[in-house]
């Protein structure tokens, strides 16, 4: 496993953080990303659907200009084709069920002060942690 | 059109911040998750620089009444903590832990043409489809 990435972590998060407080001034959205794709799929009206599209696409994107300047993305897959697909499919229908992920939740939420974002943000997190404890330490 | 540009463009951003603090890389993900084996702290921080950032700016930017292209502000409606909500983040905690995935980072993962990352897209659509089939809001 890599070092920890202080500086990166620092200087990304906050530009997440930015990215979210902008969205929020500019549009007067909340960044959550399971809520902004989810919306993508059920919105009924055009100008709900085209800036939702825009905000996804700008993520590829963005993605791919930074791996075009910097020759390439940092990302290894941990794990094979069966477990992406089980776990892409929990991570729809939880984040569907539980009003939103990591951006929603954690990073909007928390700033908002909501109760329900907490108790959602802890719960993840925990039952991510354990996860990863029976995939890695029991089996 | 001027929500369509900017929303693209904070899109972009959202998606430097993911490859810059490196969440784009599920190994670090599952790496903070790891906590009995090598814990990496990292995605701690991403966390404490989001939020050090959103905490900040969004009492301030709540005074105003609507949005700079003078939209009302979209904000989540429920308040009460009910079970689905638990369940919910519980269920997606687990799918977290078991790819290193989450929303955001899948999305942007796409530019790097994995096939296994479109996999997990494809999937999380789907899985967001049936929990709006199967309990509907």
């Amino acid at each position: 496993m890599a070092e920890t990435n202080l500086f990166g972590g620092l200087t990304g998060g906050m530009l997440i953080g930015l990215a979210a407080a902008l969205l929020l001034l500019v549009n007067g959205r909340i960044a959550g990303i399971s809520g902004i794709l989810g919306g993508l799929i059920t919105a009924n009206s055009p100008s709900e659907r085209l800036w939702r599209g825009a905000f996804i696409i700008g993520l590829v994107c963005g993605a791919a200009i930074y791996s075009w300047l910097y020759g390439g993305l940092p990302l290894q897959l941990q794990a094979g084709n069966l477990l992406l697909l089980l776990a892409g499919l929990l991570v729809g229908f939880g984040t569907r069920l539980g009003s939103g992920c990591t951006s929603g939740h954690g990073v909007c939420g928390l700033a908002r002060r909501s109760p329900r974002s907490l108790v959602a943000t802890a719960t993840f997190i925990a039952c991510g942690m354990l996860t990863v404890y029976v995939m890695r330490h029991v089996f | 059109m001027l929500p369509v540009i900017s929303s693209f463009a904070l899109g972009v951003l959202f998606a430097f911040g993911l490859a810059i603090s490196e969440m784009i890389d599920p190994a670090r993900v599952t790496g903070f998750l790891d906590i009995f084996g090598r814990w990496d702290p990292t995605l701690f921080f991403v966390m404490g620089g989001a939020l050090a950032v959103t905490v900040t700016l969004f009492p301030w930017i709540q005074k105003r009444e609507r949005s700079l292209l003078g939209e009302p502000f979209h904000m989540p409606a429920q308040s009460h903590i009910e079970a689905r909500l638990i369940i919910g983040a519980a269920i997606f905690g687990i799918g977290w832990g078991l790819a290193g995935l989450c929303p955001g980072p899948a999305i942007a993962g796409l530019a790097s043409g994995s096939g296994g990352v479109l996999l997990f897209v494809l999937a999380m659509i789907a899985g967001q489809w049936l929990a709006g089939r199967f309990n509907p809001r």
